[in-house]
């Protein structure tokens, strides 16, 4: 297979890049305490001092913008690691055995999908309570499964009947092991792009939780929550609102960017 | 798995002793009994019950038997890969038995390409079913996959590499390697060269026929390519409509057809 990387693939990688090296950055060290409140600093515009300004509390908000997207990007990853992973088992048990398995998981799946996503976290955080990192995760997690599950259990069933597995089967490998080296690796095209839209879209679905006061809560910083905040404030300092949307739109281009350079790449590759 | 394994009483009557040891010498003469199986599909029902059932092959009765290739030939759709699935076990049998005398057969596909894992190398394919069986350590299991993809002279330089960087002759020699690595003595061949150019297509067949007597192999070898048949098998099967309506050697069936349906493929095949 002759992989060739493309536009989109490089110019994703490098913006996603940067903008993981800030968040992973804005764990260890921010230029100010991103919660250090001071009156005499209130609403200042941007200066060599204050890139972003700061806001009504006088926090530095670039150092917000750091501690959020590091807060974000950690959420999105583990609520896409849950959905990626527990959705392709499904999909890949269902895709692979069919029959029985198959009509009750799958049904269980659309009872899942039928709910609007932002509802079923929602009914999630009541149950677990809110305001913790580890909840929003799960519950964002659950509600990722079933697009997994479906995505993945169409691919798993494509190579099923391929003579390669039917080999494998024949030679006595066990399910297990069929699924896992035999049928996986030949699924990555399908997985990976969807693992990026998948995180791209718990950044925005973080981002409308945290919106909506059901996400991540104060003093903690993710950029959902600190765009609430700037909605408040946005006649007198426009700049937060513009430099935590603009986090959120330049990870949602980079990694989308990666996608569909995946993608594209998958297209090239197939036979 | 059922080896026909007769247990004699000891205090049996030694005429009945002489009997079943004859029938033992005639079992070991083969190495799969087909005995009167009827198959098919279930299709559609609800939650796996109820559903329709289509019969596809109907009372097929044969042997194959040790060193033989067996030809098996009959337009697409009779049935021919049905039973190829029930011989491998993948299909239960609704009717009948099936009956190895050897351990499990492997099979080659007729479509080189999709019978190789596109995610791994050439060597890794062939090494696969030793690691599943599990009973060699990393240097053996490299010694054998070595040794077996010189056997079937598959190129050194392209042991590292995946089955879209190979020719159609390659990766059907590398099919090959991969089913007689863990050494069976039965093989089936699912039109194992109708994908291929003639020229390779009688490199392949020439290397099949070597490898019967080197591996001391069998082979149930189906094909709808009767010339191919004739230059290869010892005896050949005729099927149509899932039922086998002729057999016997190459020869009588060639020269001698006695059924309309033979005459009319013979014909074709000129």
């Amino acid at each position: 297979m002759k992989k060739k990387m493309n536009g989109y693939l490089i110019a994703g990688l490098i913006i996603t890049c940067i903008l993981a090296g800030l968040a992973i950055l804005g764990n260890f060290y921010t230029p100010y305490d991103p919660t250090a409140m001071s009156g005499a600093a209130k609403f200042q515009g941007p200066s060599p001092a204050h890139i972003f300004g700061t806001d009504n509390f006088g926090r530095d908000i670039f150092s917000r913008v750091l501690k959020g997207s590091s807060t974000t990007v950690f959420i999105a990853s583990c609520t896409v690691l849950i959905g990626a992973v527990a959705g392709t088992a499904v999909g890949a048990v269902t895709g692979y055995f069919g029959g029985v398995v198959d009509d009750i998981l799958m049904r269980m799946n659309d009872a899942l999908t039928a709910f609007p996503s932002i509802l079923l976290a929602l009914v999630v955080i009541s149950i677990l309570g809110p305001g913790s990192e580890i909840n929003v995760i799960l519950a964002l997690g659950i509600v990722f499964i079933p697009s997994f599950a479906r995505l993945t259990r169409t691919a798993f069933a494509s190579i099923r009947d391929r003579n390669y597995i039917e080999s494998a089967r024949l030679m006595g490998a066990s399910s297990a092991r069929i699924l896992l080296i035999h049928m996986l690796p030949n699924i990555w095209s399908v997985l990976l792009p969807a693992i990026t839209i998948g995180f791209n879209n718990a950044v925005l679905a973080e981002a409308s939780m945290s919106f909506l006061g059901i996400g991540v809560t104060p003093p903690d910083a993710s950029l959902g929550y600190m765009l609430s905040e700037a909605q408040g404030m946005f006649a007198r300092a426009p700049w937060y609102a513009v430099s935590t949307g603009l986090m959120i739109i330049m990870l949602v281009f980079g990694v989308g960017l990666i996608g569909e350079g995946l993608q594209r790449l998958g297209k090239d590759a197939e036979y | 798995m059922s080896n026909f394994i007769v247990q004699t009483n000891q205090s049996a009557a030694s005429t009945a002793a002489a009997k079943e040891n004859a029938r033992q010498a005639q079992f070991d003469d083969l190495v799969l009994e087909v005995k009167h199986v009827s198959g098919g599909y279930r299709e559609g029902g609800f939650f796996g019950r109820g559903g329709s059932y289509k019969e596809v092959i109907h009372d097929v009765d044969f042997v194959v038997k040790h060193g033989e290739i067996l030809g098996l030939v009959g337009e697409s759709g009779t049935g021919k890969s049905t039973l190829t699935k029930m011989i491998l076990g993948l299909l239960e049998p609704e009717k009948g038995e099936i009956i190895h005398h050897t351990k499990r057969p492997q099979i080659i596909f007729q479509d080189p390409y999709s019978s190789l894992n596109p995610a791994y190398t050439v060597e890794w394919a062939v090494e696969e079913p030793l690691r599943v069986f599990g009973k060699y350590d990393a240097e053996e299991r490299k010694r054998r996959v070595h040794e077996m993809l010189r056997r079937v002279d598959v190129p050194e330089e392209v042991w590292h590499a995946k089955p879209d960087e190979l020719s159609g002759g390659q990766q059907q020699r590398v099919s090959i390697a991969a089913a007689l690595i863990r050494r069976p003595r039965f093989l089936i061949a699912d039109e194992p060269v109708s994908a291929l150019d003639v020229t390779i297509q009688m490199q392949i067949l020439k290397l099949l026929k070597n490898l019967r007597t080197e591996l001391d192999l069998s082979y149930l070898f189906i094909s709808h390519d009767l010339n191919v048949v004739y230059e290869l098998c010892d005896r050949v099967l005729v099927m149509r409509k899932g039922r086998i309506v002729e057999q016997g050697t190459v020869d009588e069936v060639y020269d001698h057809p006695k059924e309309e349906y033979t005459k009319q493929l013979l014909k074709a095949a000129e």
